[in-house]
Formats: structure tokens, C-alpha cells, sequence
């Protein structure tokens, strides 16, 4: 309980006034950058970084975190809107976001989403809250071998997964290994797949390929579709979006288990992105009507927000205590601690609890007052939609390319983004599942690395993947997330000759 | 009247543009600080603090943006700096990575595509092993590596490094024989040593600090010609000047310290070079930059011109005898 007695002293640390409108100003900061594809959340934190050198340590982090937050749910918008995700853990959300939007019910999946990650986020903050010292001390379990067997249950999670053949999302993963895999490799220290092009050594960032797939993609094909987003005859009322409040305890199951897989993906190093995939496909496979995911179901939407959020707020806790980032915007955040003169570490915790729980208290508050500011602008978002295609087309194509220099300033990543959306546009047009190819960019570099090191480990043996009981647990589930669907199919099979034989 | 007037005109340019080769060369448009190592990481950590003592200071009139350049181990930060070839508004943050990459990897730039400018700091290395391991000093802990040849698991951030070929260096000193894991930087090879994944690590002070401080690791020896300066103490009384160095302790590794690098593109104007060599050199008097330097045990060293000139010959020389040995030089 003297967590929660530390916990009242942060909440006297960060409820006055003064940050409280940082609060504000750091979320609608954060709506804006998170809006805008490619200008992520750790490019606004890194432009915002010099503002706080000269604010005390508890200010700069919650103006900081705030606009984390508003980027988190920024990112989320775009999503649902216009097939864009604003940020890559916001992926999974278009799958059945932007269905929802097409159908006109913009709001509803727009209040969804926020609600829903709202609650993820405030499941993350209370666990750190409770358990800050016992998930310090688990996270110190993982080594290579574990962060691999994450990385595989994720990707296991994933293949037996979607309305495409699992061969065609196995294609799709692999071209997203290949890409990923540019660039000089950590491990050997060779430099990989350039071809002697010296603008290909920092590898292909997934911001780009984000950019290009859905974006880009997506608008090719609206305009061959007849220059119209669908969504155009949607009502906005403010009605719906306490209507859509008044249905959120219907998913209470989905919510919790969602919550769950964000925090674990959160504390071990999967992080947002692969929380929110992983949460999805869960929802799917768990389901009772697989079927209707994909083509506008709440659920859909609600499964990988609330992991997005709750991965993103527990991945807080491994950067505080143990000097690891969780994300890219938490190394970001690491690189502010060092100038305003903290050492992340298991000690920050009792040398500096007046930041600490500060930060945590903030966390709530932070997550509170982004609730309310996105749930208003809801109908703001919406109406957007409603202009015309001829206008809105060309911003989206401009906000994408201005997008796409930002996150390198180099101006060959606006040609590839365009080619990314060429790919884009004949995947959908082949039936090819673009989001594995996402989700291979995002993490399959570490699950390489993690694999490797595992290997010099363990001098070349396979058996360091059942060497204890942790990372044989996390294999196991993988090979059964892996499996299940083939024997299921196989199950019914024999099941099915069962029948004919006794007919 | 036309006339005059335009005449007059003539003559202020003229006037003022005597003035302005009088004066010392001035940014005349945003400083972009290129980063050669990704966010949050020690490279980053030194070209922000600069940046926050110059704007606190107002040590340069116009803004200053850092930018993120460390793809490739760095080389896209100096590839940003070569394509930036004669422009003094790019200055280019590093360590002795900018004259040791393009040795171990077949890059587009040579150290020729830079100006030096200045270093501002050593960053040290220290021998760290789980801070409940048996090891008193580095003496025991080698020896116990030297008794089971590939049974010690060294880790370190990336490979072809500092923190490989200080470990080369260790076996060659010592004819132990270990497995160094590289990892994707400090923080994490803190972390593994911690979770007692890997026996030992050889990071910088700074990267160690947080789990130095909870006992969850202990340093051996400090790869440097003399002991670190006093400071606070971290950890059960002990503090980094309570460090032995390596030679003291029986491990004839004199020197192995990292420096904090600052360069321009090449062909950039002398009196620009000048101008920065000025700026870093306040910067480095600062007390907030001791006070930076104190706190993460650096050694605070300002060099420039022929003194920075022959630190890079020797460092490069002594690093290059370690890649040949190790055959990691490209052709």
C-alpha cells in the first residue's frame, strides 16, 4: 500500500493548475502530430525536447507524455477516417475502423476507439502503479531467447489469421523481412541488401512503407472507385457518442483481454505495435463470428486500441526502471531524463519519488483530460469526411508526402513512399494482406537480432528455446498459435469422415 | 537625386560588406546539430546537452535543430555531413566512429569528407560484472575466464565497436578467451548484465549508473591512465573515483577511452571553423557542462586544430592494429 500512499503524493505533485494546461496543450500538440502521418509521436516529443531544458523535471516530462498520449489517439483517427494510420501501432485499427466509417458510422467507431484506449491506458497506469517493483524485477528475466519467443507468438498469432490464404500472408511477411533487413546489420556489422546505394544505408524506415501502402494505396483505389469517400452521407450528432459510451461494458470481455496483451506486450519488449496486432487477432480467433471482423466490427476496433494504449503506457515502466525504452518515443523521453539530470534505473524510483509518482499521476490525469478532448473533437473528425473528395484527395496526398520527408528529411523517401503505394494498390487488387508486411518492417529486424544473439548464446543450438521454463512456456504458446488453425481444419476433417461413415 | 541616392546605396553595401569580412563568420540561417546515433542514445545525450547549453547561453543567434541521422552505425550522420559538403550550417555530433567506420565497413565517405572541429570529452570504460559474482577484482574475474576458454559471455552495444575491440584487446592482453554478444546498444547490455543473461559488460560509466547504483552490477577496473575524479559515492559507499584502473589491477590495458566528437563538411570556410571551435570551447567552460561531464564520468578534455589532430592519427593507429589483428578491415 505504499504505492498508493506514493501515489496520493504524486497526485499533489502534478494537480495544479499550471500543469494541468500543459496537460492540455501537450494532448491537442499530440492530436496534431498524431494526425499526420510520419510526424509520430517521437519526431513531436524530439521537436519539443529544447521547449522543456529549461522547465523543472516534472513539467518538461508531463508536457512530454501528454503529447504522447494525444499522438497515441491522433494516430487513431487518421485510421478510421482514411484507411491512414497516423502511426504504425495504429494499424490494426483500420482493419475494421475504416469499414465502420465507410458504412457512416465514423462516430461511432471514432468514440469506440478513444473510449477503448482510454480504458486500455488507465489498465496500464494501474498496474505500474501496484506492481512497479515485481515487473522491474520480471523484466530482468528476458534475455535474447525470450524477446524472440514475443516476437514469434506474435507472428505465430498472426499467420493463421485473416480473410487471405495463410501462403499469401506468408508472402507478405516475407517481403516485409526482406525490406526490413536493409541497412547494416547490428549483430555482424555488414552492411546488407544497398547495392552500393549510400541512401539505402539507414534501411527503409516502416513509417515510409506505412505511408505508402495505406495511404497512398488507399487513395488509388478511392479514385478509381469513382473520386467519393463512402462515409459522406454519415450524421454527426453528439448523441452518438454517448450512445456508443452507454454500449462500451458490452465488451468487457474483449477489454480486459485486450488490456492484458497490451500491458505483457508493453513490459516484455513487443511494445505498441505488436500488442495491437496481437490483440486483434486474438479477438478474432476467440470470437464467435470471425466472419463479420473486417467489415465494421466494433470489436475490431476496440481490441488493438485498448492493447495500443495499455502497451504504451506499461512500456513506461521498463524505461523508468530499468533504462530501457519501451518504444521509440520512450528513448526519446530516456534522452530528456539524461539532460534534465536523471538516471533511468531500478533506483529513480526512491532517489526521485516526487517525479516518479508525479509522472504516474500525471499519467492518469493526462489520459483523463485526452479522453475528453478527443471525445469532443469527434464530431469535428467526422464532419470531415463530408467534404468533398476533389478537395480532401489532394491534402491527404500532400499531408502523406510532407509526411513521409519528415520522418528523415531525405526526399527519396517521397518516391518511395509513392512506390509503396503502387505496391499498396496492387496487393488490394491481388487480395495480398498488406498489414503483415507492416508488422514484419516494425518488428522483424529485432526478432532477427533477437534470434541471432540467441544463437551466439548458445553457439549455434536450438535447444536455448526450451533451456527454462519461461522461454519454453512463451515457445509453446507460439507453436500452438501457429498450429491451431491448421488442426482445427484437420478436426473438422476427421470429424466430417466420422459423420459420412456413419451416414 | 536618382543618382545620388542609388550611389549612396552603392556605397552603404560596400561598407557594409567591408564590415562583414572584418567581422568574424556568423550563421546566417538555422544550425542543423546532425546526430550520428538514434534517440536517446549517448552521442544524442552530448549534441543536446550542447544544444541546450548554447540556446540557454544564447552562445549562437540563430535556432539550432537536431536531427537523428544513425542509420548504419552513424554513417548516415557523416553521409548527411558529405552530402552537406561546403555548407557551415551542418555540424555533425560523434565519437571516434567518424575515422573508424569506414575502416570495418565498405561506406561512401572518408574521413577527408569532414573538417574537424573539436572534441569535448573522453568517454571512459569500465569492467563490470553481476554485482553478486564471486569477483572481488579483475584480476580473479579474468583468471576464471582464462580457466574455461568460451564458457564467459562478454555483451556490448553493436559489433565492430568500441566495445568489441575493447574486448579483443582484453584477450589479447590476457589470452582469455570469451563470447561477446552484441546487443543494440549500452542500455540493454546494462540490463543483461543485471538479469545475469551475460557475465560481464565493458560500458561507459553513464550506461551502467542505474543498476551500479541498486547493486545490481560492480565495476572491476577503468580502462584509463589514471583514476577516475572522486565524485558522490553510487553504491555502498564506494564512487567511480573508488575505481581501480585496469593496469593498477594486473590487466595491461594502459588507455581505452572514447572521444566526444564534433565536425563540419568539408571545404567549409576557416574563420566557420573558427567560429564553432569558440562556440564548444565556452560551451565546454560552462558549468552546466561540468556539471554534465561530473555526472556521468566523463573526462571533461577540449581539444581542437593539432592537439585533436594527433589524438585522431594515434587513436585511429591503435584501433586499426586491433581490426587487422581481428580482420575486419574492408578493402
Amino acid at each position: 500500500m505504499d504505492n498508493v500512499a506514493s501515489l496520493m503524493h504524486g497526485f499533489s505533485v502534478a494537480l495544479t493548475t499550471h500543469h494541468i494546461l500543459l496537460m492540455m496543450a501537450g494532448v491537442l500538440l499530440g492530436i496534431l502530430v498524431g494526425v499526420l502521418p510520419g510526424l509520430g509521436a517521437p519526431n513531436g516529443v524530439s521537436l519539443m525536447l529544447p521547449l522543456t531544458f529549461s522547465m523543472d523535471p516534472v513539467s518538461a516530462i508531463i508536457l512530454l507524455t501528454s503529447l504522447y498520449w494525444g499522438a497515441l489517439f491522433g494516430g487513431s483517427t487518421t485510421s478510421i477516417l482514411f484507411n491512414i494510420p497516423g502511426e504504425p501501432s495504429s494499424v490494426a485499427t483500420t482493419f475494421d475502423g475504416h469499414p465502420m466509417a465507410k458504412q457512416g458510422r465514423a462516430t461511432e467507431a471514432l468514440s469506440f476507439a478513444f473510449l477503448s484506449a482510454g480504458f486500455g491506458a488507465m489498465a496500464g497506469v494501474v498496474l505500474i502503479t501496484l506492481l512497479s517493483g515485481w515487473v522491474a524485477s520480471f523484466a530482468l528475466r528476458f534475455s535474447s531467447p525470450e524477446y524472440f519467443a514475443v516476437y514469434f507468438m506474435t507472428f505465430a498469432s498472426f499467420i493463421g489469421l485473416g480473410g487471405a490464404s495463410p501462403f499469401k500472408t506468408i508472402v507478405s511477411m516475407g517481403i516485409g523481412f526482406a525490406l526490413t533487413s536493409v541497412g547494416m546489420d547490428s549483430v555482424s556489422g555488414n552492411i546488407r541488401l544497398t547495392y552500393d546505394f549510400d541512401i539505402l544505408l539507414g534501411g527503409i524506415s516502416f513509417l515510409i512503407a506505412v505511408i505508402g501502402l495505406f495511404g497512398i494505396g488507399e487513395l488509388l483505389q478511392t479514385m478509381e472507385e469513382g473520386l467519393k469517400f463512402d462515409g459522406v452521407a454519415a450524421k454527426v450528432r453528439v448523441r452518438d457518442v454517448l450512445s456508443t459510451a452507454a454500449k462500451m461494458p458490452r465488451y468487457w470481455f474483449a477489454l480486459l483481454r485486450s488490456s492484458l496483451i497490451g500491458i505483457w506486450m508493453g513490459i516484455t519488449p513487443g511494445g505498441p505495435t505488436a500488442a495491437s496486432f496481437m490483440s486483434y487477432a486474438m479477438a478474432k480467433r476467440s470470437s464467435r463470428s470471425p466472419e463479420r471482423f473486417g467489415k465494421g466490427e466494433p470489436e475490431g476496433v476496440i481490441a488493438p486500441e485498448t492493447a495500443d494504449h495499455a502497451a504504451g503506457s506499461a512500456a513506461m515502466l521498463p524505461m523508468l526502471a530499468l533504462g530501457i525504452p519501451g518504444s521509440a518515443t520512450a528513448a526519446v523521453m530516456m534522452g530528456g531524463l539524461m539532460i534534465w539530470g536523471l538516471n533511468p534505473g531500478p533506483t529513480l524510483f526512491t532517489d526521485r519519488p516526487d517525479f516518479v509518482w508525479g509522472l504516474i499521476a500525471s499519467m492518469y490525469l493526462g489520459n483523463v483530460v485526452a479522453v475528453i478532448v478527443v471525445l469532443a473533437t469527434v464530431p469535428l473528425f467526422a464532419s470531415i469526411l463530408r467534404i468533398p473528395f476533389a478537395i480532401i484527395g489532394p491534402i491527404i496526398v500532400l499531408v502523406c508526402f510532407t509526411g513521409a520527408f519528415t520522418v528523415g528529411s531525405k526526399v527519396f523517401d517521397i518516391w518511395l513512399a509513392l512506390l509503396f503505394g503502387l505496391v499498396g494498390y496492387v496487393f488490394k487488387k491481388l487480395d495480398y494482406p498488406i498489414a503483415p508486411l507492416v508488422l514484419a518492417m516494425v518488428i522483424g529486424d529485432k526478432a532477427e537480432d533477437a534470434f541471432r544473439q540467441s544463437m551466439i548464446f548458445s553457439q549455434g543450438s536450438l535447444s536455448i528455446f526450451w533451456s527454462n521454463p519461461l522461454v519454453s512456456t512463451l515457445m509453446a504458446i507460439g507453436l500452438v498459435l501457429l498450429f491451431a488453425p491448421l488442426i482445427g481444419m484437420a478436426i473438422r476433417r476427421l470429424r466430417g469422415r466420422e459423420v459420412t461413415r456413419a451416414a | 537625386m536618382m543618382r545620388t541616392t542609388r550611389l549612396a546605396g552603392f556605397a552603404a553595401c560596400f561598407i557594409l560588406a567591408g564590415a562583414g569580412a572584418a567581422q568574424a563568420w556568423q550563421p546566417t540561417k538555422p544550425v542543423e546539430f546532425v546526430v550520428t546515433s538514434g534517440a536517446g542514445g549517448g552521442t544524442d545525450n552530448f549534441a543536446r546537452m550542447i544544444q541546450s547549453i548554447i540556446t540557454k547561453n544564447k552562445l549562437i543567434d540563430q535556432p539550432i535543430v537536431v536531427v537523428n541521422k544513425g542509420g548504419g552505425s552513424g554513417a548516415e550522420g557523416y553521409l548527411h555531413g558529405k552530402a552537406g559538403k561546403s555548407d557551415p550550417h551542418r555540424v555533425i555530433f560523434g565519437t571516434n566512429n567518424a575515422y573508424l567506420l569506414p575502416l570495418v565497413a565498405k561506406l561512401g565517405y572518408r574521413l577527408s569528407d569532414l573538417t574537424p572541429v573539436s572534441a569535448l570529452a573522453l568517454d571512459e570504460f569500465i569492467l563490470w560484472v553481476k554485482g553478486d559474482a564471486p569477483y572481488a577484482d579483475a584480476k580473479s574475474y579474468l583468471d576464471a575466464v582464462k580457466a574455461k576458454p568460451m564458457g564467459f559471455k562478454m555483451g556490448g552495444s553493436q559489433s565492430k565497436d568500441t566495445d568489441q575491440t575493447l574486448t579483443s584487446m582484453i584477450q589479447d592482453a590476457t589470452g582469455a578467451k570469451m563470447i561477446y554478444v552484441p546487443f543494440q546498444g549500452g542500455s540493454a547490455a546494462a540490463v543483461q548484465l543485471a538479469g545475469g543473461h551475460i557475465d560481464s559488460n565493458v560500458n561507459n560509466p553513464n550506461e551502467n549508473i542505474g543498476q551500479w547504483k541498486a547493486g545490481a552490477v560492480k565495476p572491476l577496473c577503468v580502462f584509463s591512465p589514471v583514476r577516475l575524479a572522486k565524485g558522490e559515492p553510487v553504491f555502498d559507499g564506494k564512487g567511480w573515483g573508488d575505481i581501480p584502473t585496469c593496469k593498477e589491477s594486473g590487466l595491461p590495458i594502459e588507455t581505452f577511452q572514447m572521444p566526444r566528437t564534433v565536425w563540419l563538411p568539408a571545404d567549409v570556410p576557416a574563420d566557420a571553423v573558427a567560429f564553432y571551435e569558440g562556440v564548444l570551447e565556452k560551451v565546454s567552460q560552462s558549468p552546466e557542462w561540468q556539471e554534465f561531464v561530473a555526472r556521468t564520468a566523463q573526462t571533461g578534455r577540449f581539444l581542437k586544430g593539432k592537439e585533436l589532430a594527433d589524438f585522431v592519427a594515434k587513436d585511429e593507429a591503435a584501433n586499426r592494429k586491433v581490426f587487422e589483428n581481428e580482420g575486419w578491415i574492408v578493402k
